[in-house]
Order: structure tokens, then C-alpha cells, then sequence
């Protein structure tokens, strides 16, 4: 009885792969029904499930996939042609076996009676009987079945492997990834994932042992402990990643069913599946994913009539791009259909009171889009039942800041909408800042993290003022509400003489944390807390620090819930817009003794200092050795046409510029960084020559605008 | 395996229990809820928590929340010299560490019938306490480890200590 239940449960793992495959072939199908490719994997999947299902005594199963078999075997013979209700009738037949597969997993039989088997092989069997083939009909359909299939596949019938080694059509993709992988359960991976987690730890503690040694073998030992537990650390988390294309793999199913549901035609291109992200943020985005899908159908691409009114080919477009980008998983859902007209989402936002008109009237034709994503909003106009199910696109935004991620969308009214989901790479593990306060130190996840200031003597009685008991910074022009941590935390701040800010973000809500020290930023794993603590929204869980202690996670978001920083009436507008709008962010630089270059700060992943001796060569280039691997670098000077004079001190200043394959990181030597500043640009084409694209005024002063591919092609890294 | 403590439940079929004092009470806990006991760890307290809440112990890169029984159960707080020690039991896929005065020793019951609580304790005792086993030379007093780590938390709590 127990070697059947391991039976089963091997048979139900491996079926369920097979039917997605499944899905996605019969959806392929209906594209090109000639494919006899398509069919034959088609037929074998199902047959597989056949035999095995025999073997196990699952009668219904079996029934079903038989007749299934039948009229597959005669579409790949030939005798009968692909249609719409053939195709129709085969992906019920799918639906049903997966509600027996079900069935299965939960009671080890196929006999619940909730799921309803005849009616589809009464379909299937109508099908088999309006075959045009003349002799058919007269033959009971069973009889003719078993003689094509032991003729074809005679290996077949006890073997529950789903692609049989004599198989000729197209075995060698499908076994290499058989062959070259290990099913391993979840659970185990999590596991070890604490395991390495502590193994670190314990390493760490080690190191700082060791370190005042005067024992050289132990000093040794602990080197390469402390190299194999950063590489099984880095490696176990990648065993985690998987690859977008497992959570696609249904979309073909749903745009298919949708289209049909809803008369349109809909070309779904997808590109980039083999993109990875960590397992649990694959579940997490699955959802907000398929209703952005769902969206993009029902709201977004027209009816083909509509669509040819409008001088559109009549059949529209969806394509879904996955790329990394700067240490996150970017996800494009764009749509060719009739987009977003901000006035009418303007108009629905002042009727369900979502903004004032007042308000409205200040924002940006880009902030108006944003508003879909409101509590309380949702545009369809009547409740569909595709997506206007009271899940809105809110809900969507939450749940993916939930996970660390966010989703804005852009429209082009007439031409299309594409909204773009930014997550993160893992979730277990992601940048912190680390802060003090009151002997405890907290962790602020880093993409909640917009800059730090610090004030200090006159400049805090100027920068720093009380509205009415709600102390406010300015900040370059803005005003900033101020929040301690100290108070927050339900302790006193101490009126010190200076004042450490965090300014951070989270939704429209941007505010400053006043803490009593900042440490260091680290890469923290994420450990949930009890849920004792769960009603305390401050908090988004907890890490291990190296030396062993807890800390907390401040949750940015439950902060400003909690101490009452609401969008406040300017906010939104003005903070989205901060973004969108013609303001720039520069890193204003020191180059050629004296002379101001700018750099986007969107560009620059860190500045650096390194000592002169560090510089080697590589060739012709000079390099710096950086974090585990080699940094080029370029002479910002040479590279614009002005004489170097960076190398006059001990240290060179280096602006670290990565695109977007972190692979592709290049050292920008400068003299010294100026500031930065948050400026309109207004450029001109005065100065323009090779790595210099114009010149602006900034802070009064005439400053180059550098052109960073120029300036990193230099260094021989692609850009 | 173990039935997750449903309130019904009078009689279970573990009679072992882990045994511990707490402000001269002797309590009891199931061996099979009990995953270790430890002495005091370092711990990270957590602002704003419910006063029970003692704070975070790493337990071997697991993160557990340290629940004061004394405070839980409404008793008079330790005296600052003082050190409780961690009892670590399962609850509901969690592990939480209850804080203890003191450790006994692991206990076999058999033959003593659970008895109810008597009503005069203290409610705040009474509440997580299954029933009472009467030994021959002491009381023990059988807690629920499910509803000892209960600890209603509400944002608004102001402040960590009173």
C-alpha cells in the first residue's frame, strides 16, 4: 500500500509538469495545427498518463485520457484536422484530468463524483463520431485506438518517465534537463538556507577570534573556512532562483481562454523567461502578474472591429519582457490596445473621492495614471468578471511592496499601456542600512533609503523648524517632516546639536528618520518575527547581526502609518513627480584642477577612494581590484579632453558606475566629488566634443555634461 | 503528530512533563511541546511590544520571541538579580521561548488524573493553565503552551515598561 502511495505521488509530480507542458502546446496548436511536433508530445503526454493510470487502477482517469488519446492519435495520423471545438474539447479534457489529478492528491482515488467526467468524454467522443473519415464512425471508437499506439510506442505503457528513450521526434532538449537535474523538495532548500545562514555567523565570530592569533594554522584554517562559507553561501542561494518562465508558463492558457471570452485577438509575445528570481517572490508576483495580464485584456486591447477603426491591425498585441536590471527583475506587460486617457481617470479619481479637484488640477498627466493604483480606485466602468472583480489595482501595488518591489505604468492614450514591475532579485537577502538608537541598532532596508543628511550647528536652526510641534527640514527647497526614531520607538530623543536624517520613501510618503547613529549598510537576511509581534507594524521582521545579536527591521511604510506622516496635500503630486518631471539628479565633479563635470546620479552605484598602489594594469588599461573581481578604470579628464591631474594625492577618487549586468562596472577616476544637486538642466550644445554632450549651468557655474557611454566605451567595457 | 492542544482536550496521551517554576508555582509542560531549555541568551528587546514580550533571542539563526511568564501570567515581576532561564516549546509552527525562574526535572505523571483548575487561582493563571495534576509531594499545574504565548499585542501600547 505504501510503495502505491510513493507510486502515485511520483505519478501526480510528474503529471503536472506534463500538463503545463500540455497547455502550452494545445495553445500552440491551435496556431499552427499542422504541427506534428506539437502533437506527438501532445499524445505522449497524455498516453503516459494513460498507461500509468492503468497500472494504478485510476478507471476514471483512465477512461477519460483514453478517449483523449483516441482523437489525438487521429489528429497526428492525419485522419482528423485541428479546430476550434477540437481544441476546445481537448483543453476540457485537460482541465478535467488535472481536477482528477487532484482528486488524487488529496483522497489516492479518482472517484470524486464532484468532478464530472462523462460529459467530457461524451464531447470528446462526439468528436471522434463527426470524424469525416468515412468507416470510422462504424467501428466502436476504442476498437481501432490500440493498434497505432504499441505500434509506435511500445516502450510506453509501464514507464512512467515522460519522455521514453526511443522516442526519436525530439528527445534531446527535453532529456538533458532530466538527466542534469535533481528534484529537490522546498523545504530541504530552506533549511539549508538557515544552515548557511548560521554557518556565516559562526565564521564571523571565528574571524575575530582568529585574527589576534599568534597561531598561524588556525589563522590559515579560518581564511578558507571563511572562502568556502561565502561561495556554498552564494551558491545555495542560487539554488533557490527559478526562472520567470515557470510562472508564464499558464499565461498562454489564460490570454487564450480570455480572448476567446472576450472576442479579441491577441498575440502574446513573451520574452525573457529565463530570467531568475528567487522562489518565493516567484509566488509572491504570480498573481499581481496574471491580473496585470487580465487588465491589459479586458481594459486595454480593443475588440477587433474597434481596433480596425482605429487604423489597427485587428489583432492585438501583449508582450511581457523580464530583464535584470541593476540588481532587480524588471517585468514589462505592454499592450498595443487603446491605453489610459487621464482625463477620464482624473474624472473617475474626483468622483469615488479618491483626490480633490483641486488637487488634481496640480498634478502631472503621469501622476494622474498613478491614481489607478489608490485604495478605492478601479475603473471598470461595469464589473467584469475578468478583472473588475472588487481586486484592484491597489491591491496589485501592495502586494508587490509587499515583497520590496514596485509597479508604475505609462500610457500613451490611443496606442497602448505598459506597466512595469521592478522586484527584487531574493528576498531572503537584501541591502540594509544599519542605525543606532538607544544602544540598539535597526535595520532600514536600502530601497526605502533615499539619502542621509547631516546638520549640524547653525545650519540646524536654519534647516530645521517647528510647525506647530511637527518639526520639518528643509531640504533643498522642500520641506521634509521629521520623525525619531527615538520617540517612535517610545523612548525621548536628545536635543542634540546635530541631527543624523534618513530620508526615506515609501508609497507618496517621504520623510525624514532622525537617529542617534548610523552604521554601516550590510546585506541582511530577512528572518520573519512571532506572531506576538505581528500587530506592530513598525517592524518587518528581523536579522542576525555578525556578531551574533538581533536586530530589527524597521518596515518604512508601518512607520509613517504609525506616527501619522500621511501624503500630505502637496505631497503626491510633488513627490511623484520629483521622478518624472525635468529635475535631474547630478553628481557635480572636480576634474582637470578646477574645472566641474556632471554626472546623472542615477548612473553612479558608489564613490570610492582607493590608494594609489592599488592601481595595476591590465594591457593598456588600469585596473583596481574590487570586491571579489577587477574594476576598469578611466581618467574622466582624458576621456573629455582635459589634462589628468587626478593622481595628486595619495588616493584617486573613483565614481563606480555599473550598468546593468552588474558585470559591467567601470571606475570613473575624478579629482573630487563637488556635490550633488537636483537641478532642471537646461543644456546647451556649447562644449559638445567627444565624451562631453553639452554644457549647463549648475550652481552658477558652467559645468560639462558628461557622456558616460562615451566615457565607458573608453574603458573597452561594453556599455 | 500531537493534536495541537485543543482546549477540549482534558487528557492527553503524553503524561511526561517538562517541569519549571514560576513565582513559587510548579508548572508542567508537555515534553513533547518542549524543544529545549536554555539558560538567559542575549536579547534584543522590542519597543513597543506587549510588556510580556521580552525581546529576541537568536536560537542557532532562528529568531524567537522570549514571552515573561511572570508577566503573562500576572505575576510579580523577578527580582533584578535574578536570571530566568529560556524554555523553548513549539507552538502553532512557531518557537517561542517562555522565561522561567527556574528548571525541574522532566516528570512522569501516570497514574494522576488531570484535574480543573481550581477557580480561586488567579485568573491570569487560570487562563492558561489546562488543569492541575496533584502529585504526592507537589501541584503541578499543567500549562498550555498554545495560549501562554498568546500575547495580545496592540499597536498603541505605549511605551515598553510602564
Amino acid at each position: 500500500m505504501d510503495d502505491d502511495a510513493e507510486i502515485i505521488a511520483e505519478f501526480l509530480v510528474e503529471s503536472h509538469e506534463n500538463l503545463d507542458q500540455l497547455d502550452r502546446d494545445l495553445v500552440e496548436l491551435e496556431r499552427e495545427p499542422g504541427s506534428r511536433e506539437r502533437l506527438s508530445s501532445i499524445f505522449r503526454t497524455i498516453h503516459t498518463i494513460k498507461g500509468t493510470s492503468g497500472f494504478l487502477a485510476l478507471n476514471r482517469l483512465e477512461q477519460l485520457t483514453h478517449v483523449g488519446e483516441t482523437l489525438l492519435s487521429r489528429l497526428r495520423d492525419g485522419e482528423v484536422v485541428m479546430t476550434p471545438p477540437i481544441a476546445e474539447g481537448l483543453l476540457s479534457m485537460v482541465d478535467t484530468v488535472r481536477a482528477l489529478l487532484d482528486g488524487i492528491e488529496r483522497t489516492g482515488r479518482d472517484t470524486d463524483p464532484a468532478i464530472a467526467v462523462d460529459p467530457v468524454v461524451a464531447v470528446l467522443e462526439a468528436l471522434l463520431a463527426a470524424d469525416p473519415v468515412a468507416e470510422e464512425p462504424v467501428v466502436p471508437p476504442p476498437a481501432p485506438e490500440p493498434a497505432p499506439e504499441p505500434a509506435s510506442e511500445p516502450a510506453l505503457e509501464r514507464e512512467p518517465e515522460p519522455v521514453p528513450g526511443p522516442e526519436p521526434e525530439e528527445p534531446g532538449e527535453r532529456r538533458t534537463v532530466v538527466d542534469s537535474s535533481v528534484r529537490v523538495d522546498v523545504d530541504l532548500l530552506d533549511d539549508l538556507v538557515d544552515l548557511v545562514g548560521e554557518l556565516v555567523l559562526t565564521r564571523n565570530q571565528l574571524l575575530q577570534r582568529s585574527l589576534g592569533s599568534a597561531d598561524a594554522e588556525l589563522v590559515r584554517a579560518s581564511q578558507r573556512l571563511d572562502l568556502v562559507a561565502s561561495e556554498l553561501q552564494e551558491s545555495i542561494m542560487k539554488t533557490r532562483m527559478q526562472p520567470i518562465g515557470q510562472i508564464w508558463s499558464k499565461l498562454p492558457r489564460v490570454v487564450r481562454d480570455l480572448s476567446h471570452q472576450l472576442g479579441r485577438e491577441v498575440e502574446l509575445m513573451m520574452e525573457g523567461h529565463e530570467t531568475e528570481l528567487d522562489r518565493s517572490l516567484l509566488e509572491a508576483v504570480k498573481d499581481p502578474l496574471t491580473h496585470l495580464v487580465r487588465n491589459s485584456l479586458d481594459h486595454g486591447i480593443e475588440p477587433p472591429d474597434v481596433r480596425r477603426a482605429a487604423g489597427k491591425e485587428p489583432k492585438g498585441t501583449l508582450s511581457l519582457r523580464a530583464y535584470h536590471e541593476s540588481g532587480q527583475v524588471v517585468v514589462e506587460i505592454a499592450d498595443d490596445g487603446k491605453g489610459i486617457d487621464p482625463a477620464t481617470i482624473g474624472a473617475v479619481a474626483v468622483d469615488r473621492g479618491v483626490v480633490t479637484r483641486d488637487q488634481l488640477a496640480r498634478m502631472e498627466a503621469r501622476d494622474v495614471l498613478g491614481l489607478i493604483f489608490r485604495p478605492g480606485f478601479s475603473t471598470a466602468a461595469a464589473v467584469s468578471n475578468i478583472s473588475g472583480r472588487g481586486v484592484g489595482m491597489d491591491v496589485v501595488r501592495t502586494n508587490i511592496e509587499r515583497i520590496g518591489g514596485s509597479v508604475d505604468v505609462a500610457s500613451e492614450p490611443g496606442r497602448g499601456t505598459t506597466t512595469r514591475v521592478r522586484i527584487p532579485l531574493t528576498l531572503a537577502i537584501i541591502p540594509a542600512l544599519v542605525v543606532g538608537e538607544g544602544g540598539e541598532r535597526y535595520a532600514i532596508p536600502q530601497a526605502n533609503l533615499v539619502e542621509l543628511v547631516r546638520i549640524e550647528g547653525d545650519d540646524l536652526s536654519r534647516q530645521v523648524e517647528d510647525l506647530a510641534g511637527a518639526p520639518v527640514l528643509r531640504l533643498r527647497g522642500r520641506l521634509l517632516p521629521l520623525v525619531s526614531l527615538a520617540e517612535t520607538l517610545g523612548g525621548s530623543s536628545s536635543g542634540d546639536e546635530a541631527l543624523t536624517v534618513v530620508v526615506l520613501q515609501s508609497d507618496d510618503v517621504r520623510f525624514g528618520l532622525c537617529v542617534s547613529e548610523v552604521h554601516d549598510t550590510q546585506e541582511i537576511v530577512v528572518k520573519p518575527i512571532g506572531r506576538q509581534l505581528k500587530a506592530l507594524s513598525m517592524y518587518a521582521g528581523a536579522t542576525i547581526m555578525g556578531d551574533g545579536r538581533v536586530a530589527l527591521i524597521l518596515d518604512v511604510a508601518g512607520i509613517a502609518a504609525t506616527v501619522g506622516v500621511g501624503a500630505t496635500q502637496q505631497e503626491p503630486a510633488d513627490r511623484a513627480a520629483g521622478g518624472a518631471d525635468d529635475r535631474t539628479a547630478l553628481l557635480v565633479l572636480e576634474v582637470a584642477d578646477g574645472r566641474r563635470a556632471a554626472l546623472p546620479l542615477a548612473a553612479v552605484a558608489r564613490l570610492e577612494e582607493f590608494g594609489r598602489d592599488r592601481v595595476e594594469r591590465s594591457g593598456t588599461a588600469e585596473v583596481v581590484q574590487y570586491r571579489d573581481g577587477i574594476l576598469p578604470l578611466v581618467r574622466l579628464a582624458a576621456a573629455i579632453g582635459l589634462p589628468d591631474t587626478s593622481d595628486q594625492g595619495d588616493q584617486i577618487s573613483v565614481v563606480v558606475h555599473e550598468s546593468g549586468d552588474a558585470t559591467g562596472a567601470v571606475g570613473i577616476v575624478i579629482d573630487r566629488v563637488l556635490d550633488v544637486v537636483e537641478v532642471v538642466v537646461d543644456a546647451s550644445e556649447v562644449g559638445r566634443r567627444t565624451g562631453v554632450t553639452g554644457s549647463a549651468v549648475v550652481q552658477d557655474r558652467v559645468t560639462d555634461l558628461v557622456d558616460l557611454d562615451a566615457v565607458v566605451r573608453r574603458s573597452g567595457v561594453p556599455a | 503528530m500531537h493534536t495541537g492542544g485543543s482546549p477540549g482536550t482534558t487528557t492527553r496521551t503524553s503524561e511526561q512533563y517538562c517541569t519549571f517554576w514560576v513565582a513559587g508555582l510548579f508548572f508542567g509542560v508537555a515534553v513533547d511541546e518542549v524543544q529545549e531549555v536554555l539558560r538567559l541568551q542575549p536579547m534584543t528587546p522590542v519597543p513597543r511590544a506587549d510588556r510580556a514580550v521580552t525581546g529576541l533571542i537568536n536560537l542557532r539563526g532562528q529568531i524567537v520571541t522570549a514571552v515573561d511568564l511572570r508577566v503573562r501570567l500576572g505575576l510579580p515581576d523577578r527580582s533584578g538579580d535574578e536570571l530566568p532561564m529560556n524554555v523553548i516549546v513549539r507552538s502553532r509552527g512557531e518557537v517561542v521561548s517562555l522565561l522561567v525562574d527556574d528548571i525541574g526535572d522532566v516528570i512522569d505523571t501516570a497514574g494522576v488524573d488531570l484535574q480543573p483548575a481550581p477557580t480561586t487561582m488567579p485568573r491570569g493563571v487560570q487562563d492558561v493553565v489546562r488543569g492541575v495534576r496533584p502529585l504526592p509531594e507537589s501541584i503541578l499545574l499543567v500549562l498550555d503552551a498554545d495560549r501562554a504565548v498568546d500575547v495580545a499585542t496592540t499597536p498603541d501600547n505605549p511605551g515598553g515598561t510602564p
